[in-house]
């Protein structure tokens, strides 16, 4: 059991918040309960950990209510997203909102990454493929088949979580790049990395510059 | 009459039904903002970043799948930009003026220390908890949210969700200590 002189709680006194707040499964709940008849020392500790219960449910509930303009905020503003969503291709800021929300517990952006790693697979192989068949030095109008999917060069990019959005917006507007699609199911966006068609040579040293970027998670090549 | 869970109501928004979304508001306001509040420490901020919350289950409501409870995504999205709103205001924590207006409600710990109310000084020493604490504190006292729920909103490991609450534990008996209120380890 647990001393004052110990330097590592036991697993029982690291569950004894969730036992005195009734989130533990039966088991766990079990365990403590046993714990608790058997040692007085962390039975008095527990009274601690209730009493620290009953003053932050104090404090919070104390806190009081919105004042009710968050209803009217809320709601204004969810009247005025059709008008946001019909110019949403190009707008940063609802595109950085998306990607907040969109910024899912680590847990689970652990279980995307797999489809987001097939994705990306994808989109490389994609771009292989793109890239071989445009015949080097040739001739190309714009209504050929190697531009069908519009001007511009793009990657797919995915941020890391812990990235503000103020340093997305700065490694966006530093590196001129505009997110123009997603986010995907793994969190990937699609990012306009410039407006013309680019040189591979000139799009490897750009994938190198953006890959290195500490909010950059993860960069693929697409079309 | 049998409520409507939390996850068909996500699936009635995503579809654009405003009814539903005032349904889920209706759930969760209160308790997102409380949480909200006891990062941020101020209530306008707090209120502000609540709507913004919902606006983004609004916006992003298509995109969930159901891998977590709708709860956890919901509170996931609201320390998300409760951080984002501290970075942004770095010199919050020490703004007094700004914590005064939820900390009229706990007494000066030296007051309450004078007073010999020791629920008084744990509710100074809980609002002197630093934002990461404070965080776990109220997820699990106040938000009862189980150790897994808090690895999903936070986005760390259990182990870590249950040694953070500790230390969490840890910092507050300091802090009582430092007021000549002994309670021993931690």
């Amino acid at each position: 059991m647990t001393t004052a002189k110990q330097s590592e709680p036991s697993e029982i006194e690291l569950l004894l918040p969730w036992y005195a707040a009734g989130t533990l499964d039966a088991r766990e709940s079990q365990q403590v309960e046993a714990a608790l008849a058997n040692d007085p020392e962390l039975a008095a500790r527990y009274e601690w950990v209730r009493a620290e219960l009953e003053q932050e449910t104090h404090v919070s509930e104390v806190a009081g209510e919105p004042s009710g303009r968050d209803v009217k905020t809320l709601f204004a503003k969810i009247d005025a997203l059709p008008a946001q969503k019909a110019r949403a291709s190009f707008d940063l800021g609802a595109r950085i909102a998306e990607f907040l929300a969109s910024l899912s517990p680590r847990t689970l952006a652990w279980s995307a990454m797999a489809a987001a790693l097939a994705i990306v697979l994808q989109a490389g192989l994609l771009a292989g493929i793109m890239l071989k068949e445009r015949s080097p030095g040739g001739y190309e109008t714009a209504s050929a088949p190697a531009n069908v999917s519009g001007d511009g060069s793009y990657v797919l990019m995915r941020f890391q979580p812990q990235a503000s959005a103020a340093d997305v917006a700065n490694f966006l507007a530093t590196n001129k790049l505009s997110i123009v699609g997603g986010p995907s199911t793994g969190g990937l966006y699609r990012v306009q990395v410039a407006p013309t068609k680019l040189a591979k040579a000139d799009l490897t040293r750009i994938f190198g510059t953006l890959q290195d970027n500490k909010v950059v998670a993860f960069i693929a090549a697409t079309e | 009459m049998p409520t409507t869970s939390d996850e068909v109501l996500i699936g009635s928004i995503a579809k654009g039904d405003r009814l539903a979304m005032e349904e889920l508001y209706g759930r969760y306001r209160v308790p997102v903002y409380r949480f909200v509040l006891r990062m941020v420490r101020n209530p306008t901020i707090a209120e502000d970043l609540n709507s913004d919350v919902f606006l983004d289950v609004w916006r992003q409501a298509g995109t969930f799948e159901g891998r977590s409870a709708v709860s956890t995504w919901l509170f996931s999205i609201a320390r998300f930009k409760a951080l984002n709103a501290l970075q942004r205001r770095p010199t919050e924590e020490l703004d007094d003026e700004t914590a005064g207006a939820i900390e009229d409600q706990a007494d000066d710990p030296e007051i309450a220390l004078a007073k010999k109310d020791k629920a008084a000084v744990l509710r100074a020493c809980l609002l002197k908890l630093s934002a990461e604490h404070r965080e776990i504190v109220n997820l699990v006292y106040y938000q009862h949210k189980s150790v897994e729920d808090v690895a999903g909103i936070v986005g760390i490991p259990e182990a870590t969700v249950k040694t953070r609450m500790f230390y969490a534990r840890k910092k507050l008996s300091e802090l009582l200590t430092e007021l000549g209120i002994e309670r021993g380890w931690p």
